[in-house]
Parts: structure tokens; C-alpha cells; sequence
């Protein structure tokens, strides 16, 4: 999995680290009380805080400091059951206080780990550097009027975790496993919807490129990159810059770039001269936020099974590969799915079902696994008509198109349509006598030696069966009436 | 009408109480003498619809036997710091002007609620930066105190000028102040009324302006110790609002006005005495300290080590709590906005260089410096450093001492002319004594101790352990009794 740029000096490595911001699930914002839920008229869930009016004052909200608890958890992270805000100093229109309230020296989650799996079915760990808790600004909109810009505060104080990596990743391919691992856990903690498109995700790539055992070269910072696509391109970009402008013996200044998602490129953000001074000190408005370790305890108590632990129970108890295991968990649905239909079944061959015929299904017609037209448990029933040879795997393919239409369960499809399997010798010596005494000239063949043709028999007597017969029985009586 | 202005909170209490008069009447009195002394610039805005709308309500509760608590229909002033639902909002900025709030302060409320009756908003230096009031953009407060040799105006102290000058001069029978460093105590020390600074998180910061968040809290101005007992008591309380507002009880602070000392360990700070203290502080210092002696109690020598070191700590860190409180001040959503087609950086620039006066400008820059890449660690964190060594140096003190006294400010009060040309670091050296307890966060309150040489009155500062409000209104009260201050400012005894 090793990605490396060779170019005329040498192999160069790619190395990237990643800071997702990721929007907490709360009903209220971080400090004022508000409405944080997504959407709404433009300015009508505003506090008077978070349009920053005279002497409002930020008073914690405890759902979002347990959301942000119980990421660390599943992020096999330190909590810091002490931890400060600070304010984070600049002006911008959609800024109303002019500061970020955020946490700055002291976060309320420390070092943690991320599992990454990786398509050749191995994983490689993440460090995750910190994790903390901050407000949102609001959003400016320059497309409203030919020379004003309006302001829409409805996200100014909505609760953000930003997440840090270190910078641990080494090409496209594990930075993408790492936000898609990443939005697994959120979803499955339901501290966070990840979803990508609406902001509510939203990744910042730190890039940088040295040849292998060098130390660490100067990085450059792409804000606000928003698919995880687009951060797979931004880095492939990023780092191929970085090797021409080191080869043709430039030196890479540290600055904020944006990706441009349709030439695929980035480009500076702001120069230097305008780089900001932040003047982070301690907000006065708040006290250091403090809890002990019960309320640690209860999170934990509280924790729902997490994609690993699922993934390994689903290999120790299903005996799945770890790649279809890894599949299956990636989302929360999907992994509930699978344990619905293979409660009781052959898990191999549901998990065949699910990750084959259902998905492909789901992605033809674009519909999500919680949309999907078969009922799980269908999919079970399915997979044991074929074991206990009622249907054939070919006549399964049928039965599940019909499944899909109509939702309705194989035992009762195959039952309604007289698809079940034809097992009696006697019934399927008739189809073949009949096939036999048609075809006087190609039996001749075969008993000539043109072996071949007996393809050709099943083949006709399985359509004149309708395809129900038992394919092993007729290829044996077959053989065995025109070779003896 | 005259002698109803005279009153204090707590005799109107008593006569409201008895139906000597209504509130109806004592607000109208007060109106009245609002108007003819438009001259001292004490209120920014008058309301006096708002004043006899509540006034009227409160009459109308008691004729049906019904009170709201001991401040129902008594006339006040409020600091034009604290927002005030539907009444123009200041904090005696241009940044501000034509602002009306569309919520109420928490301590505004619950004076309102007790039904005390607004009958304006107090002058004060602008966003409460200054201790002459003569930062304010509605022009400078003038003292209703003239000195006896000389015909200058005086300054009324600052910040919380308007509210000083307003009840020295009887314009209400009570005020609001806010305090950073020493901005009730040192006008009311100027003024000659008392001037309460309680402990910090002891009245809710929510809805005032603020101005240094880690130091602002709100506290009484009145003319009587007990007065200020009884409106602390209506301004004091937990407010879920105010994350740093404390959660600890509200005792009935009338019930510490005991009379009684004996026994009370009174600690004097020897580093509240340097070389060239003026003579009159130091002689009014002593005297205090005989009055407290004569009443019982014991007298300590003690050490706040530190104190020569909390004038520069203030100047660092509240300035830099300023810059950021004042960044929301940029024209974007309400207030002053100066713009001529520029871009979004240039309407900052003009709007802020248009709406803050000099000396907001000059704070905001010393705080934003303070805070800067490379400067943090050696202005403001050693600031935060020095912070907790002069907060250890109370906490010490206190393991001995149950109260500490001390001279409000280091001299009477100032010409209004003179002030405009004092350099800043001479005229912030009027916080002197008043700083230390703020950076504290411990209660400290100025009472009027006797009169200068020049006739004009000199303030005593006692400072108390964190949340023991009720030993200062104990050694307070003593001491006002002993002191028998009963000099009226210039302007009364004119209109006599």
C-alpha cells in the first residue's frame, strides 16, 4: 500500500495529517441556548449571544460536552476531565463577537487511536492528536445582492469537535480510510451525522513530502475540503506540487491553500503578510470546564458496540473475511442489516447476498441500505431455499430480481411460481427421453465421441425444465443415458 | 418637596411603607430635581415615563397591600452600563448610540422586579474606561462638590461618575455602579456617599456591557451604609446565566448592620502606606483606624506583599480582557457603522476609529499588544502570574484578619480641566488602592471618612474576605456612625 512520488531525485513520501471539524448532535448550540438545528429561515435560531449583543454572557451547553466525552471514548482517547476555552481573536462578518470561543492549550480530549482498513484487507493505526470543542461561525452569503453581502447566523454558535490526526497518513488512499473510518465512529456514537455535503463534516489536510527517513518538511494547510474525493485529489495534487517546486529547487512556504474541486488543484488561500495572530488567551466568561470520572463511567456504560469490536466479532463469530467484515461495518446500517438476515442462517452466504446482489441492487436505483426493498430476513430465508436445494443458485438470481420488485419473501415466490427445484429422477428422465428422441442426429454425435455436445443436452433439458431441475441429477442422467 | 429627596433608601423605605408620601411623589420629586440640575451631565438618558409608569404600579400594589421587597417604589438611578429593555443603551460610547436593548440586565431586573423605579441611565467614562469621567461621549460629569478655596468643576471620580454625582447630588435616592478596579469606590469616595464593590460572582454580570469580564461586577451606590446593605441585597444573587455568577447563599446583609465590633481583627496593609502618601489619606487613615480601636476592635499590622505590583497587573489584564469584549463593537449588527462604499475591512476601520474615544482606542491597543504572538508570556501571562500572588496575599492576610481598612483613593477629588490634561499613567494611579481587591476578587466598600482640607470629602476602604460582604457593612457601619459624616455637597447647601 506504500504510495510513493519517484521522482529525478529520488522517491519522495507522502505525509498527511488530517483536522475534521465535525458538527455535534444537540438539540441547542454550545453556549447560548439556541436552536442548532440544521436549516431554518436564515437568522431565526439566533440567541442574542450569538449575535454577539452588549454584556451576553456563554453558559455551556452539558449535551455537547458529553457528545464530545463519548467521541474520545470511541476514539480510545485520553478525556481530560480538565479542560479550558479560550477565545480565538479575528474579525469577520459572520463572526459576532469577534472571537472563536474554542479550546486552545487545553483540550478536553487528548491522544487517541484510529484502526484504518485498508482495501488489501490489512489495518494500520491512526494516532489522533486532540480532540476539542468550538462554535461555528455563521455564514456570509455574497450571492444575495450586486454590492452587500448578507450575514445568516443560524450556525454562529453550533457545537464543532475538531478532530487532529497526527500526521500519520502516507498516501490518498489512507486519508481517505481514515475519514471514512472516522465518520463510521461518529455515526455509530451519534455525536455526529458526517454528513460531508452539508458541512457538517468538513476536513482540513495538512500535506508535506520528504524522501523516505528524512524529517519532516515544511506542510502546507487545504481548508474546508468537503468529500472525501476531493481530499484523495487535494493530496495527490498537493504532494505532486511539492515534489516539482523541491526539484526545481524552490522551497514550499507554510500556507493555507483551497482546493478547487473542479480543476482538481489548490491554491493560496491569503499571503503571509496576512497571516493572523489569533491572541488566544482564556475566556473569562467561563469557568475551566471540570467532571469527574463517573460521569466518564456513565458515557462509557453507555457506549454502543463500535465498527472494530464489531468487525471482529462479525470475523470470530460468522467467520468472515476480515475485508467482508471490514465492508459490513463501514456503516451502522449496513452491519445491522447483515446480522438481521444471518440470525439463524449461513453467514457466509448472506454476507455474499448482501455485499453482491443487495448493493449492487441499492446502487443501481440509489437507494441506502435503511431503503432497501428486501426485508433482511428474506435474505436468510433465500440463502437456505438454495442450501436445502428448494431452488438452484441459478433460479435464486430470479427470485431475489422478483424480491426486489415486489418485496415479497422467496418461499412464497418460489411457491407461487412452481420454481422449486425438480429432484424426482423419474420427472427429469422424461424431460431428457424427450430431448433424446428430438435430437436422433446429435446423439448419433455423441455416441461418436463428441462429448462436447453434452452441454448441449442439459442445456436443452434444463429449459425444457424451466430451469427447476436439479442441475446435478440431470448432468448425471444425462451422461449416463447417452454413454451408459 | 425638597426633604423627600433628602431621604435615604432606607427612610423612604419606611415612609412609603407608613403612606407618608407615594412613590408617585418621590419619583416626581426627584424627576424635578433631575431637571433643575441638568448641569452636572450626571444621567446620559432621563425616563421618566417608564419611572412614573413604575411608580404608579408600585402605589397600586400598596394600596392593595402588597410590596415587592424593601426597594418597592424607591427612585434609582442605573449605571447606563447595564442594558435596559427598550432604554437606550450606551455605556457612554458613540459605538453604542441610539442602542435600546431588547433585554434587561439580570441585576436591572431584579431591581425592577423588587419594583425600584428607573428614572434614568448614569454617565460614566466610556465603556466604563476611566476614573474622572471625562472619557464619556456625552461629555463629562461635573462633582455637585466644589472646593472651598477655588470655583473649578471637579471630576465626580469615574467610572461610575453619573451614579456618584446623581446621589451625593439627591437625584435618586440610590444608584447602580460597576466596578473593574475601583470604579464605585473611588467616585463615591469623591462624592462623599458609600459605594459597595461586592465579591466577584456575587451579582450577575449578565446584560451589562462588558468591559474586563474577570474583574466587572456590579455593586450599590447610596448615601448610607444600610442603604447599601438593602439595595446589595435586591442587585445580589446566582444566575444561571453567568457562568462565573456563584452559587452560595444571599444572607439578609441589613441583619450584619449590628453596631458591634468588639473582638474584630482589622488588618492594616503597611505597603498601603508609601513615602509621599498624602497627609490628609494618611491622617484620615488613622483616624479611621482610632474609630475602629475606640469601637473595640483589634488592630493588626499586616503585609500584602504584592501590592506595588497590581496597578501594572491591571493595566495588562484588563485591557486585554477589553480588546476582545469590544471587538463585537464593529458596525456588522447594530450601533454606529461608518461606511463609504469601502470593503468589510475599511467599515471596521472607520467605524471603530469614528465610535471609540481616546482612551478606549488606547486600551484596546495595550490589550491587544499584551496578547499578541511573542508578547503573550511576558505581559499577560506573567500578568495572570502576579494575579494569583496578590490574590494569595488577601488569602494570607485573611488567616488573620477579619477585615482590612485602608484609604479609597490617594487624594480628593480633581478639576475637570486639570483631568483632561493629566497623562494616563497619573490618572490610572487613582486605582491604586482600589485595584488589589478587584484583582482579588474579594469585596471591597468606600465610605465617605471626613472632608480635605479643601472641603471636599475623602473616602475609607474596607476590604472583606471572599463572599463576607456582611463584616465590611458590620465595620462599615461603625465606623459611620463614629465618623458622623454630615457634609451636603456645595450644590445642596446653594439650594437650601
Amino acid at each position: 500500500m506504500s504510495y510513493i512520488i519517484q521522482g529525478e531525485t529520488g522517491p519522495w513520501e507522502v505525509v498527511i495529517g488530517l483536522e475534521v471539524h465535525a458538527q455535534v448532535i444537540s438539540e441547542a448550540k454550545l453556549f447560548s441556548g439556541a436552536s442548532a438545528t440544521f436549516g431554518g429561515e436564515p437568522n431565526t435560531h439566533v440567541a442574542f449571544l450569538d449575535c454577539g449583543m452588549p454584556g451576553m454572557l456563554p453558559v455551556i451547553n452539558a449535551e455537547c460536552v458529553r457528545q464530545a466525552v463519548k467521541t474520545g471514548l470511541g476514539l480510545n482517547a485520553i478525556i481530560n476531565k480538565r479542560s479550558v476555552f479560550d477565545r480565538k481573536n479575528y474579525f469577520y462578518a459572520d463572526l459576532p463577537l469577534g472571537y472563536q470561543i474554542s479550546q486552545f492549550a487545553h483540550p478536553i480530549v487528548g491522544e487517541g487511536t484510529i484502526i484504518l482498513d485498508l482495501k488489501d484487507g490489512t489495518s494500520r493505526e491512526v494516532g489522533i492528536e486532540r480532540l476539542h470543542l468550538e462554535i461555528d461561525a455563521g455564514k456570509s452569503l455574497h450571492d444575495q445582492h450586486p454590492a452587500k453581502s448578507f450575514i445568516d447566523l443560524n450556525r454562529a454558535g453550533v457545537a464543532l469537535m475538531e478532530i487532529v490526526s497526527k500526521p500519520d497518513m502516507r498516501s490518498p488512499e489512507e486519508a481517505g480510510a481514515y475519514l471514512k473510518k472516522l465518520r463510521a465512529i461518529l455515526r455509530y456514537l451519534g455525536t455526529c451525522d458526517g454528513n460531508m455535503e452539508e458541512g457538517s463534516m468538513r476536513a482540513d489536510v495538512n500535506v508535506s513530502v520528504r524522501h523516505p527517513g528524512e524529517p519532516l518538511r515544511t506542510r502546507c494547510e487545504i481548508k474546508n475540503v468537503n468529500s472525501v474525493r476531493f481530499v484523495m485529489q487535494a493530496i495527490e495534487y498537493e504532494a505532486q506540487r511539492h515534489v516539482e517546486v523541491y526539484e526545481q529547487g524552490g522551497i514550499i512556504e507554510q500556507e493555507t491553500r483551497l482546493f478547487d474541486s473542479a480543476k482538481g488543484t489548490t491554491r493560496p488561500m491569503r499571503s503571509k503578510e496576512f497571516a493572523h495572530d489569533y491572541r488566544y488567551f482564556p475566556d473569562p466568561d467561563l469557568l475551566p470546564l471540570e467532571f469527574d470520572q463517573a460521569f466518564v463511567d456513565e458515557i462509557e456504560a453507555g457506549l454502543p458496540e463500535l465498527p472494530d469490536a464489531k468487525k471482529a466479532r462479525f470475523i470470530a463469530d460468522y467467520g468472515l473475511s476480515p475485508y467482508d467484515a471490514g465492508v459490513l461495518v463501514a456503516e451502522k446500517e449496513t452491519a445491522a442489516y447483515f446480522e438481521a438476515a444471518a440470525e439463524g442462517h449461513d453467514a457466509k452466504a448472506v454476507a455474499n447476498w448482501v455485499m453482491g446482489d443487495l448493493f449492487a441492487a441499492l446502487n443501481r436505483t440509489g437507494k441506502d441500505i435503511t431503503e432497501a426493498p428486501v426485508k433482511p430476513e428474506n435474505i436468510g430465508k433465500l440463502v437456505d431455499l438454495i442450501k436445502d436445494e428448494t431452488i438452484s443458485g441459478r433460479i435464486a438470481k430470479d427470485v431475489f430480481e422478483i424480491m426486489l420488485e415486489t418485496g415479497d419473501a422467496p418461499d412464497r415466490i418460489v411457491e407461487e411460481r412452481g420454481l422449486k427445484q425438480v429432484t424426482d429422477t423419474g420427472a427429469i428422465e422424461a424431460v431428457i427421453d424427450e430431448v433424446i428422441a428430438a435430437n436422433p442426429d446429435k446423439v448419433a454425435e455423441v455416441k461418436a465421441g463428441k462429448e462436447k455436445l453434452l452441454g448441449w443436452f442439459v442445456g436443452q433439458a434444463m429449459k425444457a425444465s424451466q430451469g427447476k431441475a436439479n442441475p446435478g441429477m440431470l448432468n448425471d442422467l444425462i451422461r449416463k443415458k447417452l454413454l451408459g | 418637596m425638597t426633604e423627600l429627596t433628602n431621604l435615604t433608601l432606607a427612610e423612604a423605605r419606611d415612609g412609603l411603607a407608613k403612606g407618608d408620601y407615594t412613590s408617585v411623589e418621590l419619583t416626581e420629586a426627584f424627576l424635578a430635581r433631575m431637571q433643575a440640575h441638568k448641569g452636572l451631565n450626571a444621567f446620559i438618558v432621563d425616563c421618566p415615563e417608564v419611572a412614573l409608569e413604575r411608580a404608579r404600579a408600585s402605589d397600586a400594589r400598596r394600596a392593595k397591600g402588597e410590596t415587592k421587597g424593601p426597594m418597592d417604589g424607591a427612585p434609582v438611578a442605573i449605571k447606563d452600563l447595564f442594558c435596559t429593555e427598550g432604554v437606550q443603551t450606551t455605556a457612554a460610547s458613540k459605538i453604542l448610540e441610539g442602542f435600546k436593548p431588547q433585554y434587561e440586565s439580570t441585576v436591572s431586573a431584579k431591581l425592577r422586579d423588587g419594583g425600584a423605579v428607573m428614572l434614568g441611565k448614569t454617565n460614566l467614562d466610556e465603556f466604563a474606561m476611566g476614573s474622572a469621567n471625562i472619557t464619556s461621549a456625552y461629555g463629562n460629569v461635573v462633582s455637585p462638590w466644589v472646593a472651598e478655596d477655588d470655583t473649578d468643576k471637579l471630576v465626580p471620580g469615574g467610572s461610575s461618575g453619573g451614579s456618584a454625582a446623581a446621589v451625593s447630588a439627591r437625584l435618586c435616592l440610590a444608584a447602580t455602579g460597576t466596578d473593574t478596579g475601583g470604579s464605585i469606590r473611588q467616585p463615591a469616595a469623591f462624592t462623599g456617599i458609600v459605594g459597595l464593590k461586592p465579591t466577584y460572582g456575587r451579582c450577575s454580570r449578565w446584560g451589562i456591557v462588558a468591559f474586563a469580564s474577570s474583574l466587572d461586577q456590579a455593586g450599590p451606590m447610596t448615601r448610607t451604609v444600610r442603604d447599601a446593605a438593602i439595595m446589595l441585597g435586591q442587585m445580589a444573587g446566582f444566575d444561571a446565566k453567568d457562568s462565573t455568577s456563584a452559587k452560595v447563599a444571599l444572607p439578609d446583609f441589613e441583619k450584619a448592620l449590628t453596631g458591634d465590633v468588639r473582638g474584630l481583627k482589622v488588618g492594616i496593609p503597611k505597603e498601603y502606606r508609601p513615602d509621599g502618601l498624602n497627609s490628609e489619606i494618611a491622617a484620615l487613615w488613622d483616624q479611621g483606624i482610632a474609630w475602629l480601636k475606640d469601637a473595640g476592635a483589634e488592630i493588626v499590622e499586616i503585609s500584602l506583599p504584592h501590592t506595588d505590583k497590581a496597578l501594572a497587573t491591571y493595566y495588562i489584564v484588563a485591557p486585554a480582557e477589553a480588546s476582545s469584549n469590544l471587538a463585537r463593537y464593529d458596525g456588522v449588527r447594530y450601533g454606529l457603522r461608518v461606511e463609504n462604499g469601502g470593503n468589510l475591512d475599511e467599515m471596521y476601520m472607520k467605524t471603530r476609529a469614528a465610535g471609540f474615544g481616546k482612551e478606549v482606542k488606547r486600551r484596546i491597543l495595550i490589550g491587544t499588544y499584551v496578547l499578541s504572538a511573542g508578547y503573550y508570556d511576558a505581559y499577560y501571562l506573567k500578568a495572570q502570574k502576579v494575579r494569583a500572588l496578590i490574590a494569595n496575599d488577601f488569602a494570607e492576610a485573611f488567616k488573620k484578619v477579619d477585615v482590612i481598612l485602608t484609604p479609597t483613593a490617594p487624594s480628593d477629588a480633581f478639576p475637570i480641566a486639570g483631568g483632561a490634561k493629566v497623562d494616563p499613567i497619573t490618572m490610572y494611579l487613582n486605582d491604586v488602592f482600589t485595584v488589589p481587591a478587584s484583582l482579588a476578587g474579594v469585596p471591597a466598600m468606600s465610605i465617605p471618612g471626613g472632608l480635605s482640607q479643601r472641603g471636599l470629602p475623602l473616602g475609607l476602604q474596607l476590604i472583606g474576605r471572599p463572599f463576607d460582604e456582611e463584616t465590611i457593612l458590620r465595620a462599615a457601619g461603625v465606623m459611620e456612625a463614629a465618623a458622623e459624616f454630615s457634609a451636603v455637597p456645595t450644590l445642596l447647601r446653594g439650594t437650601k
